[in-house]
């Protein structure tokens, strides 16, 4: 009895030893697999990389993109176009947030990072330290929104002195009333909600309105997903909140968007003000950065020049402010200098 | 006047008690439809959403930006196979863990204890741990990559203390008598274990396994942490990215368009569906297979 139990016990930890190396030779063999992954077409380093290349038939691969939800719908829309000229090349597109994509982004993980909002210093140096260099794309741009309730009919524009007055970090618990906001406003409660820390909307917003970036009252709903904003400022009178604008373009008789007086009159956020500059300032760029050690992947340049060549159309169906053509040549223009810059 | 008291209170006790009796009647029927209304009013609206979404269309494409093109097939297809790699890893793990424990184990052992304890206080840590777990141990730590194989791990470790306990429960179940015969006919120990207790406990194993892969199917938080919420468009391979339905779901509710609400609840009633079979599969393997002693 003794002899035979330890000798099962003997077998049990052999075999659970067996699964942890089978394990371990998988993650290994996958981790292999993952950088140096298509072979077949490693790029001259000859700094010659004619502009026009024509693209191959023929390329496979997988390309890895994560970052900005806020982008991340223009990225997945570019990556379905491009797989339907190129079946073997599967693109996977995460949605972390800006700082979650830039983290990921920095760590080696992903060839491209969605982000709103321009990368920061602290991620220039998590990048520089794991040897990422990158190269930043503005893809498309967009008219950041703020919303009221539907039936709000006392405001249609406010200053940013007035925003700055409902989101000023000093305004918690103090601003809970629209006619603390303006006296000419009625009584009524100042109910608001936002997007959460993490999201590059709230970092954007925050700089132009509060003058700081991160710096806003925490008294307000917070969320990363704009539906549940826009179901708050739905469902309170006094409710106000900000978001991208395709989410405002999509709820259009949900909630009513706010004129904005940036300095200059009021202007309401569209896609002719937010191209033509004049929905100042809270219209704001948004970016995909670049691995450039991934451009020896021809399957990764192919996607950021189909990208970048059809961003206008892309930004149209998926409901963007798209780029003017001269911000477009400019986009292209910095894509074609990364190539030609060897390493 | 005396007369008429008399019946009237005997009838007063009487009545008190029934009406107690009825009143504890209609709590428990109430409690009863609290539960129940809940549930039918979610699955009627869900139906209402997502009953006319479910095309061929919509099950067999892959997700997009545009709902009209938008389809679950990768989800599916996720679902499926973490489904089949889950009950890979956990059955055999667990039915062996739980062979040990009862069959093998001295209890009186400290390690034994532990080990027993271990297991039931490991069924009560919330998803979202092993998903952070799985996220630094094996996506990182062994460098797999977001890939379906580290999520089915983190989803074996997940229900696994739920199938060691089912397991034992119905090893335990199988008659003494069963192994002292066995044992008296001059079968070794694990003759009888492989002979006659696992054929016995085949069916309360088998419905603890599905019940627990059910649980695992539906779970989102773990899955999310080990990089499924990400747009992928081919079908999913062991090492390859991949989605869930759960999180598919996850994902279609918080995109703007009112028409991704819509596929949501096309999901949702495709997850049930898949829940629901798998739950009258357990049922009918269990009044299918038991045996009486």
């Amino acid at each position: 009895m003794r002899h035979r139990l330890s000798r099962k016990l003997l077998l049990f930890v052999l075999a659970a030893i067996g699964i942890a190396v089978l394990a371990a030779g998988c993650g290994g063999g996958d981790g292999e697999e993952g950088t140096p992954a298509p072979a077949p077409a490693p790029a001259d380093p000859g700094a010659s990389p004619p502009p026009s290349a024509p693209a191959p038939a023929d390329l496979s691969g997988r390309i890895e993109a994560d970052g900005s939800s806020t982008v991340g719908p223009l990225t997945t829309l570019a990556a379905e176009e491009f797989q339907a000229l190129h079946s073997d090349v599967q693109i996977t597109v995460g949605i972390s947030g800006s700082g979650g994509g830039f983290e990921r982004f920095c760590r080696g993980e992903t060839d491209l990072s969605n982000a709103s909002r321009p990368i920061k210093d602290s991620e220039v140096e998590e990048c520089q330290a794991n040897g990422i260099d990158f190269v930043e794309f503005r893809v498309v741009t967009d008219a950041l929104t703020v919303v009221v309730n539907p039936e709000n009919d006392f405001v249609d524009c406010l200053t940013l002195a007035q925003l700055n007055t409902i989101w000023a970090p000093e305004s918690e618990g103090m601003i809970t009333n629209w006619n603390q906001v303006d006296p000419s406003f009625p009584d009524l409660e100042l109910s608001l909600a936002g997007p959460g820390t993490d999201s590059g909307t709230f970092d954007y917003f925050t700089d132009e309105v509060n003058g700081d970036e991160g710096a806003s009252r925490a008294d307000y709903q917070a969320s990363e997903d704009d539906n549940v904003i826009v179901q708050a400022v739905q469902g309170d009178r006094g409710g106000t909140g900000y978001f991208g604008f395709s989410y405002f373009a999509e709820n259009p008789t949900a909630v009513k968007a706010l004129e904005i007086d940036g300095g200059s009159g009021c202007v309401a956020p569209s896609v002719e003000a937010a191209l033509a500059g004049d929905y100042s300032p809270l219209s704001r760029p948004l970016f995909v950065y670049a691995k450039v050690e991934s451009f020896t992947r021809p399957e990764v340049r192919e996607f950021i020049r189909f990208y970048l060549n059809n961003t206008q159309t892309l930004a149209e169906t998926a409901l963007y402010v798209p780029l003017s053509a001269e911000q477009q040549a400019d986009a292209i223009a910095s894509f074609e200098a990364a190539l030609a810059t060897p390493g | 006047m005396s007369d008429a008291t008399a019946p009237l209170t005997a009838a007063g006790v009487d009545r008190t008690r029934i009406r107690r009796g009825r009143a504890f009647h209609a709590f428990l029927l109430f409690s009863v439809a609290i539960g129940f209304v809940l549930l039918i009013t979610l699955l009627v609206d869900v139906a209402i959403d997502g009953i006319p979404q479910l095309t061929w269309h919509f099950l067999t494409s892959a997700p997009s930006t545009l709902p009209e093109r938008a389809g679950l097939r990768v989800a599916i297809l996720g679902s499926i196979f973490l489904g089949l790699l889950l009950i890979a890893f956990t059955v055999p793990i667990g039915v062996a863990t739980a062979i040990y424990l009862e069959e093998y184990a001295n209890r009186e052992r400290w390690y034994n204890k532990a080990l027993e304890v271990n297991i039931q206080n490991l069924a009560a840590v919330p998803s979202i741990v092993y998903g952070i777990l799985g996220l630094a141990f094996l996506v990182r730590g062994l460098e797999m990559g977001r890939v379906l194989l580290a999520g089915a791990l983190i989803l074996t470790l997940l229900v696994l203390p739920t199938v060691i306990v089912a397991s034992r429960e119905a090893i335990r179940a199988v008659p003494d008598g069963i192994r002292q015969g066995s044992l008296a006919l001059g079968a070794t120990q694990w003759q009888t274990i492989w002979r006659q207790v696992l054929p016995a406990a085949i069916p309360g194993i088998a419905t603890g396994s599905i019940l627990a892969l059910a649980r695992a199917i539906g779970e989102t938080a773990p899955l999310l942490l080990v990089g499924a919420l990400t747009f992928v468009s081919f079908n999913p391979t062991l090492l390859g990215p991949f989605t869930a339905i759960p999180i598919q779901i996850f994902q279609w509710v918080s995109r703007p368009q009112a028409e991704f609400k819509l596929l949501a609840a096309g999901a949702i009633i495709v997850l049930l569906i898949i829940l629901l079979a798998m739950n009258s599969f357990a049922v009918w393997l269990r009044n299918r297979h038991t045996r009486e002693y």
